[in-house]
Parts: C-alpha cells; sequence; structure tokens
C-alpha cells in the first residue's frame, strides 16, 4: 500500500508541471497585459513598457517560466500587484473560505445524492422512485448561478430570512451558527447539481447490486430489508460511487468559482476571476497551481480510498 | 421501514437547522453612526500615489488630503492643507503656504519636509523610498523638476515649463498626501497600513470582507457626522443591488441603470451627478471613408443620441455636444448644440462624399471603466449607421485587449472604436487625444489620426497659460472647432449616480466622481 501511493504521488509530478506550463502559457498568450490593465486609459506605449519594467514583465517568457518555477518550488509563489501582497498569503487566506463551501456543499451532495440513489433504488419504480427522479433531473438542469440569483431574490431580498452576500458579519460575533446563517444558500446552490449526479449514479449502482445472488441469499436468510440495503448492498454499490464522488469534489470545486461571484464569498474562485480581469498574473498562475495540486491530491486519496475498499484494485 | 424513517428523521433534522438559522434574524439592521458602502471591487492599495483606479479613491479621498481640493459641487480648486499659494510671472514656480498645526493620524506632523517626502518619492528614482511604487500616475507630475521646503510651512515647486493643469492635479488623488513616518515604517506594506490628515483615520482591512475607517476626531476641517465607514466590496453588481435592497449595505455607487427602477420610493434616496466623463466614438480620420470630414460629420448625424441615452443608458447620460463635459463649467462651451439626429442630412453627406454602402469595421468592447454599456450601445449605433446606407461590421473585444487594439492606433485594422475617458482637467483628454503631436506613434491617445494645427496651436496655448479667463476662451474655440471636424461621434456624458437608505442624511455626490463622506450622517 506504501509504494502504491508512493507511486501516485509521483506520477503526479508531471501532471503539476503540465498545469504549470498550461497556466503560463494561457496567461502569456491571453492578449492584454497587467500594465495596460493597471493604467487604463493612461496606457500609452511608455507608461506601459515603463510600468512593465518596474514589475518585471520585461524578460523573455521563457525565462520568466522559469525564474517563476524555481521560485514557487522554493514556495515563493511571488507578489501579487492587482492586492499588493504575497500571493501564498491571498491564496491561503481564500482557499480556506473555499474550501468551507465547497467541503459543505461536497458533503451535502454525497449525503443528499447517495441517501436519494439508494431510496430510489429501494422503491424501484414507486411513487418515492419517481419523485425523486424528478427532483434530481430538475436539479440536474437548472444552472447554479441562476438558481443561486433566484436564491437571493427570494430567501434575502423578499423574505429577508438569509444575508445576500458574504461570509461573515460586517458586525458583531463570529461563530458557526452566524457562519451557517451565510453558508446554507451558497452551499445548497452549489449542491444541487452535484447532488443529482450522484444521486442518479447511486440509484443505478444499486440496482445493480440488489439483482446480485448474495443479495437473494441474505434476504432469505431473514436478514432485515434495512440491513440488506444500508449494511451489504450499499456497501458493494459504494465501489462505483466513490469514484463519481471523487469527480464531483472537482465539479463542486470549479462550481465554486461561479457561486463565489454570485454570493461573494471570499473564496479563490472569486480571487481567480478578479485576477484574471486584472490580468494579475502571477494571481492567477499560484491560484490555479494550488487549487490543482489541491485536486491532484484529493483524486489520489479517493484511488486510495478505492482500492482500499475493493481489494481487486491492484495496489 | 427503516428506510422511510431515516428520511423522515433527515428531514426532520434539516428543518431544524433551517428554522434556527431562520431564526437568526439575518437582516441585521446596520449600527446608527455607522455607514457601510458597497464598493464595486477590492481596493488594490491605500496608497494613493500607487492606485489608478476610481474605486480604491473613493476610500483614499476620505482618509487623505492633498494641497489643495475641488470646491464641493464644482471642478474649481480651493485651499485644503495649503491655505495660499502664489504662482510665478511666468507660471514655472508656485509657492504654497501649508496649513499650521496639522498631524498625521500617526502624530508625526504635516509640513514641508512633508510634501517633499511625497514627491520625492513619487519622482525621484533614487529616493530611498521610491521602490514602494510603482507610481502608475507619476506622468501626472512629470513637469515638476523640483521641490524644495524654503521653511517649515513654505514649500515651493519649480517646474520645467509652465503647467496650467499643475493645481487641478495636485486636488487629483494621485496628489493626496501620505504620512512620511508611516511610509518609513511599512515600506511597501504601506498600501495596507495607510496614514493620512483626512476625516476619517483607517482602522481595518480584512481582506476582500471590508475597509473600515473611523472618524477622525481632531479634523482640521471639522470632525466628521459619522462614527465611522465601512467599505465592502461586491463585485457583482446584481448582488450589489440585492444587498442594498436586502439592507446589507446603506449606499451602493454605480447602479446598473436597469436596477434604479427598484429604488423608487421612499425607502432610497437616488442621486445623481455629471461627472468629466465624455463617451464617444474615434473615427480613423487617416484612411477609408472617414478620412473625409463630411462622412464624419454624417456619423454624428445618423445616430439618435437621445434614444441611446433615453433607452439604451436608461437616462443616466446626456447627449455630449463637443469634446469638452459640461461638468467643466469654466471651460465649456455654452453655446454648442449637439449634432441633432437627422438620417436625412446624414445621407445627403455621405451621397456628396460618394461614399454610399461604405463598410465600416466599428471596434465594440465588453465592458471597462466608464464604458457605460458597450455592447448595447455599439449594435443600436451599428443599426443607426446601417440605417444611412453604411455596411457596418461590429468586432467585439474585452477591455484590456480592446485597449491593446485601440491605443495604438485603427490604422490598417478599423473605421471607428468606442472609448470614453473621465479626467480632472479640460485640458487632458485633447491634449492626449486630439493634438497632432498625439498620435499614437508618439506616445499620444489620437488613435483616429485628427490633425488640426489650429487645434494644436489652442491647446498647447491653453496649457501654459496661467489666466483662467484666458484658457476658457482657448478651450471654447478649440470645442467650437473640433465639433465642426467631427474627429469623433460624440455620444453621451455620464450622470453618475448612487443610491442611499433612507437613513442617510448629508451625502452629495461630486462631479470629480470622488465619494466625500465627511458630511454625512445616518440615524
Amino acid at each position: 500500500m506504501g509504494s502504491y501511493i508512493l507511486k501516485r504521488l509521483v506520477s503526479a509530478i508531471p501532471v503539476l508541471l503540465g498545469i504549470t506550463v498550461i497556466v503560463f502559457a494561457i496567461m502569456a498568450l491571453i492578449p492584454g497585459d497587467p500594465a495596460t490593465a493597471i493604467l487604463g486609459s493612461y496606457a500609452t506605449p511608455e507608461n506601459v513598457e515603463k510600468l512593465n519594467r518596474d514589475l518585471g514583465l520585461d524578460k523573455p517568457a521563457v525565462q520568466r517560466y522559469f525564474i517563476w518555477l524555481s521560485n514557487m518550488v522554493q514556495g515563493d509563489f511571488g507578489r501579487s500587484f492587482s492586492l499588493n501582497r504575497p500571493v501564498l498569503d491571498e491564496v491561503l487566506d481564500r482557499f480556506g473560505a473555499t474550501l468551507v463551501l465547497a467541503g459543505t456543499s461536497f458533503v451535502l451532495c454525497s449525503l443528499i445524492g447517495v441517501a436519494a440513489g439508494v431510496v430510489s433504488a429501494a422503491r424501484q419504480y414507486g411513487f418515492a422512485d419517481k419523485a425523486i427522479t424528478f427532483v434530481v433531473l430538475l436539479g440536474i438542469s437548472i444552472p447554479s448561478f441562476f438558481l443561486g440569483m433566484m436564491m437571493i431574490l427570494i430567501f434575502a431580498v423578499q423574505l429577508r430570512w438569509f444575508p445576500a452576500s458574504g461570509m461573515w458579519p460586517i458586525y458583531g460575533d463570529r461563530n458557526l451558527l452566524v457562519l451557517l446563517d451565510h453558508l446554507l444558500m451558497p452551499a445548497l446552490a452549489l449542491a444541487v447539481v452535484a447532488t443529482g449526479v450522484v444521486a442518479r449514479l447511486s440509484r443505478s449502482a444499486m440496482l445493480e447490486v440488489l439483482r446480485q445472488d448474495y443479495i437473494r441469499t441474505a434476504r432469505a436468510k431473514g436478514v432485515p430489508e434495512r440491513g440488506v440495503i444500508w449494511r451489504h448492498a450499499l456497501r458493494a454499490a459504494m465501489v462505483s460511487i466513490i469514484p463519481v464522488l471523487g469527480i464531483q469534489a472537482g465539479f463542486v470545486l470549479s462550481g465554486a468559482v461561479y457561486i463565489e461571484m454570485v454570493f461573494q464569498w471570499p473564496g479563490v474562485g472569486r480571487m481567480l476571476v478578479d485576477a484574471i480581469l486584472k490580468r494579475d498574473i502571477l494571481l492567477v498562475q499560484g491560484g490555479v497551481v494550488f487549487v490543482a495540486a489541491c485536486y491532484v491530491l484529493f483524486n489520489i486519496v479517493v484511488d486510495v480510498a478505492q482500492s482500499l475498499l475493493d481489494p481487486r484494485i491492484k495496489t | 421501514m427503516g428506510v422511510l424513517n431515516w428520511t423522515r428523521r433527515g428531514v426532520l433534522a434539516a428543518g431544524t437547522a433551517l428554522a434556527l438559522s431562520m431564526g437568526m434574524q439575518a437582516e441585521a439592521q446596520t449600527p446608527p453612526g455607522v455607514l457601510i458602502v458597497g464598493q464595486i471591487a477590492e481596493p488594490k492599495a491605500l496608497d494613493p500615489a500607487a492606485v489608478t483606479a476610481v474605486n480604491d479613491f473613493r476610500i483614499l479621498m476620505n482618509v487623505y488630503d492633498g494641497l489643495v481640493r475641488y470646491k464641493s459641487g464644482t471642478l474649481e480648486v480651493e485651499p485644503a492643507l495649503a491655505t495660499d499659494w502664489e504662482i510665478s510671472e511666468d507660471g514655472t514656480e508656485y509657492t504654497f503656504t501649508l496649513r499650521e498645526g496639522v498631524s498625521f493620524h500617526d502624530g508625526a506632523p504635516f509640513n514641508a519636509q512633508a510634501v517633499v517626502f511625497n514627491f520625492e518619492r513619487m519622482l525621484n528614482e533614487d529616493h530611498p523610498y521610491h521602490d514602494t511604487g510603482p507610481f502608475p500616475l507619476a506622468f501626472f507630475f512629470s513637469a515638476v523638476e523640483t521641490v524644495e521646503a524654503v521653511d517649515d510651512l513654505t514649500v515651493k515647486f519649480t517646474l520645467n515649463a509652465p503647467y496650467a493643469p499643475f493645481l487641478s492635479n495636485l486636488a487629483y488623488p494621485t496628489g493626496l498626501i501620505v504620512s512620511p513616518a508611516a511610509v518609513e515604517q511599512y515600506g511597501a506594506d504601506f498600501g495596507r497600513n495607510p496614514s493620512g490628515t483626512g476625516p476619517f483615520t483607517f482602522a481595518e482591512w480584512r481582506s476582500n470582507e471590508a475597509v473600515v475607517v473611523e472618524a477622525n476626531p481632531d479634523y482640521w476641517d471639522g470632525a466628521p457626522g459619522l462614527q465611522a465607514v465601512v467599505f465592502r466590496p461586491i463585485t457583482d453588481a446584481n448582488t450589489r443591488t440585492a444587498e442594498m435592497l436586502a439592507g446589507g449595505i446603506d449606499m451602493m455607487v454605480e447602479v446598473p441603470p436597469v436596477a434604479l427602477s427598484e429604488f423608487q420610493g421612499d425607502a432610497f434616496q437616488i442621486f445623481e451627478q455629471s461627472g468629466p466623463h465624455v463617451w464617444f466614438l474615434i473615427l480613423n480620420a487617416k484612411e477609408g471613408p472617414f478620412a473625409d470630414k463630411r462622412v464624419r460629420q454624417a456619423a454624428n448625424y445618423a445616430i439618435n443620441k437621445s434614444a441611446l441615452v433615453d433607452d439604451v443608458l436608461e437616462g443616466t447620460a446626456e447627449v455630449a455636444a463637443g469634446p469638452t463635459p459640461p461638468a467643466f463649467a469654466w471651460a465649456y462651451n455654452e453655446d454648442l448644440e449637439p449634432y441633432p439626429y437627422d438620417p436625412d442630412k446624414a445621407k445627403e453627406l455621405i451621397a456628396e462624399a460618394g461614399a454610399e454602402g461604405a463598410e465600416l469595421t466599428f471596434y465594440v468592447t465588453e465592458g471597462g471603466s466608464g464604458m457605460l454599456d458597450p455592447i448595447a450601445m455599439g449594435t443600436a449605433i451599428q443599426a443607426d449607421l446601417n440605417a444611412v446606407g453604411f455596411d457596418t461590421r461590429i468586432e467585439t473585444y474585452e477591455w484590456n485587449t480592446f485597449l491593446g487594439e485601440v491605443n495604438p492606433g485603427l490604422e490598417g485594422k478599423a473605421d471607428m472604436a468606442e472609448m470614453a475617458w473621465m479626467t480632472n482637467d479640460p485640458d487632458t483628454l485633447p491634449f492626449l487625444a486630439l493634438r497632432t503631436d498625439a498620435w499614437p506613434d508618439k506616445g499620444g491617445f489620437n488613435s483616429g489620426y485628427y490633425s488640426n494645427p489650429e487645434v494644436d496651436t489652442l491647446l498647447e496655448e491653453a496649457r501654459v497659460a496661467t489666466d483662467q479667463d484666458k484658457r476658457a476662451e482657448l478651450y471654447k474655440e478649440m470645442q467650437t472647432i473640433v465639433q465642426e471636424d467631427a474627429p469623433w461621434v460624440f455620444v453621451a456624458n455620464w450622470k453618475q449616480n448612487a443610491v442611499t437608505s433612507d437613513r442617510v442624511e448629508g451625502f452629495e455626490l461630486q462631479p470629480s466622481f470622488f465619494l466625500l463622506l465627511d458630511d454625512v450622517v445616518k440615524n
């Protein structure tokens, strides 16, 4: 097992290097440079050239890539010029907020999705199955940013049950309850699509398992239905559900970009959108590499978890 | 049945959690005396020499003072940290008498040495704190040759040539005075630990949540009416509107035109103020159909500007008559009438010039500072131009890309491009964008290659004239000529807007587009 984990970690290195090349190349290739973004209407060629020199952007791209890479390997992600602070500080600050949001959504979509799938499968073609299938289809079909805006309109502006945006209140205590108050709407909006996907795939995975001989055997032996479904069938079905959850984790993480914009959540997604608009090259690069590294790491964890659950997967 | 039991329990638990968090009363009345302002973005830094965005200026103007400032409701300068000044006969020496007994928020005294430090830091590459930059707008003061402290409360600026906009530039945020002691203490992090002399003292900056400033009870111009101001960055305009409607903020700026109707009624106040903004189309006067003055005039006649400002911009702008916005009251030529909407006249002129059916490439941007609603405006303009016989093709670019295409000049690429400028002096825009010496290859913004020696002379004379009446006369003459020559289609002057809740009193928008809060009260 140890060597399997090590092998997976080593194989992640070329992936990460590839990501650095791609994100650097994209930032170098998109038109518009930071100096133009900073100077706006005042971007004369002369001013742009001077500012680029001040920002160290006058060197050739290949040289800049290797400077950036070697600094990053040593833990120095550079300084964001649109926020005037170290990139890593900003990314870590913001990543915490994203983790809270995406993590909550992930837990929500896993629990609700798997539960809905199991109930659906256990009651195949029954009323509960049809109702769940309908709701799931609805959920998958609504873009999350639209759902978010509608939620704000109804629950914040009209009913005033929840705050419209932000992670913390401007005034007052910061406790779990206050956080939940701000978190509920964005986390739900972000979880809906993923929940639908998880529910559908859990349902089919469960149906597959429920048709197996050993389930019939368990029932014949008089194991209560509850035990058959939750203990025997679900455990077997988890082998096919876990990879789906792994993919949904990535989906939730990337979906956080829209939701953070709509709800002004101070996370890494909103940071990246702002940084791209301002052509804050180092912040975009650092942020993307950091998020990608987290995602790669998460995938390794999922694979390892799966190999633990299913001994047939060769370690 | 086990499964259903579980489901019921789950629903119950979720319902309880929901009820609990609703019970929190999310609406949270904002406290009296504390004004919460919805800003359009996170500020870059609170160092006035290092920033360029109006969004940042809105905070800075409340924390710092300059030597001079704009008189409320105008764009004319009046004393601030300087009580008085003298300009030498030849217009190259400005001697300021400084206000006595003023201290920075960190306790350091404000004096002539502090002023010298500020300008040296920005302009002198050998200054020990020049590395706290870059200072992108330092060229506002590129005419300054030396800054000397004559005595403790007298400071003298020597310019390399007479430069009339100098005082106005000093009133601009780039000219705000920072505490030298704070710069020495924090270095490159000064932008996050600002210290000035203004009505509000910096208290706290929580990244992506809020910048908090508190009242300075010792402010030389009288203590402010608020205890504190909280600037909240809410980048999404829809969310900002929702937050204002939900009561989470007391004031929002840059309300989208379509959202204004949401704020009718007693619970809100809407403010409007036209400012030194002009939205225009650059026409390529070097080649193609617009090389002919008649075709340029035809474009001015063909476009229905009232429909643009009333329907597309929902009344958030006024029709522009010429290159200078009316907000520069003293320099604005009142006699100019906008080109009327007259498609027949346009067709006539096009026929005269033999430009029927000319193909036009039109650069449109997706957004950008001061660009209002550029895509909707671009398509409306395209329709108007096609109605008089042009064949207009739009090319759309993202803002930074757009600037990269337009600023180097339209030659060989396009016949026209959208553009908008907000400036602080009637000199700036025409000097940078209408002179022959401002063609892109000479480092200016005259991307349409307009050239008229008369205009060049007028602008150069106006720049060195120190007498304001004389300058006004020159600018007015320039406007008449430029309107006739039509190097641009003059489209709109934007009216800045803001909404406050009914608890806010004493607020006024300024033509400078700055947000001044020292007289504001919140109940």
